[in-house]
């Protein structure tokens, strides 16, 4: 199957690649797989106190499409509020790269494991919130 | 012998629907049907009962492949009992899981790099095959107790194995060609 030049691009050269400190109350860590092709994504963001996405990493063992789309998603969420983020769809990472059908479910990977990551930094925020609640 | 295109595969051979099976038992019963469906046999027969047999044969041969490889035969379990596995649009595991299989893969993409990459290998394919063998325990568990949550996720799992087991194969033999 040929991938697109956009995907190939993503391939060779991934975008930020790499970990960020998960025990760092400002990183959101989201971990996704996908069993039909045993893929693992691995997407996280550093998050500004006012809800800003200052910086996104990736790590993910998988096909050439999976790879791009959690790439590409590292480079649509800087600068992005999580409410921003949150409204990115997976379509939007299909036509950018121009995914076939049979490669849909790489995007889906990428657009959970942005919910996933998200909802672990509301988790770490919401539990210092009841922390300095209670303090 | 019949033939029943409305069985499922255990009726088929003659089983009743559960994990343990003999593998002695669906290879009497695949050869004994084979040679009954054998286009020999048919040489003479009509048009009809030609085309029967050859769609018979391949009914057989699919249910021989399902039921003999356990993933398969695990699977196959979940679906007669309406659970789907939902293997490309449910993407929610275990998160302790994922980190093992994170680790799997670094340890799978270095091992070529090892002093002794055989060795290095082995140690992952061992790994692998006792994870294997967990997952058939613990399927083979779940499902008598039909607990068919917990057996949708010990086959979700088992799945990523199976994956890594071919990748750490075509390794050793990306290995065997660089030697």
């Amino acid at each position: 199957m040929a991938y697109s030049d956009k995907v190939l691009d993503h391939y060779e050269n991934p975008r930020n690649v790499g970990v960020l400190d998960k025990d760092d109350p400002n990183v959101g860590t989201g971990m996704v797989g996908a069993p039909a092709c045993g893929d693992v994504m691995r997407l996280q963001i550093k998050v500004s106190e006012d809800g800003v996405v200052e910086d996104a990493k990736f790590k993910t063992y998988g096909c050439g499409s999976a790879i791009a789309s959690s790439s590409l998603v590292t480079e649509m969420v800087k600068g992005k509020t999580l409410d921003e983020v949150a409204a990115i769809k997976n379509s939007e990472i299909v036509e950018e790269l121009a995914l076939p059908p049979v490669k849909i479910h790489c995007s889906v990977l990428a657009e959970d494991a942005i919910a996933a990551a998200i909802a672990d930094i509301k988790a770490k925020r919401e539990e210092q919130s009841v922390q300095k609640a209670s303090a | 012998m019949q033939v029943d295109f409305s069985n499922n595969y255990f009726e088929l051979f003659e089983l009743p629907v559960q994990f343990d099976v003999s593998q002695d038992h669906l290879d009497t019963r695949f050869r004994s049907v084979q040679r009954y469906l054998h286009p020999d046999k048919f040489a003479a027969a009509s048009d009809a009962e030609r085309r029967w047999s050859i769609q018979a044969a391949s009914f057989v041969n699919e249910a021989y492949q399902c039921l003999s490889a356990p993933i398969k035969r695990a699977s196959y379990i979940l679906s007669l009992n309406g659970i789907t596995l939902d293997e490309e649009t449910d993407t929610q595991m275990s998160p302790m899981f994922l980190m093992e299989q994170m680790e799997l893969r670094e340890a799978i993409g270095d091992a070529p790099d090892a002093s002794d990459p055989y060795a290095a290998l082995d140690k992952i394919a061992a790994q692998l095959n006792d994870g294997r063998r967990n997952s058939a325990d613990e399927f083979s568990q779940a499902a008598s107790n039909e607990d068919w949550q917990q057996a949708r996720t010990v086959v979700r799992q088992w799945q990523f194995l199976e994956k890594l087991v071919s990748e750490v194969q075509s390794l050793e033999a990306r290995l065997d060609d660089a030697l």
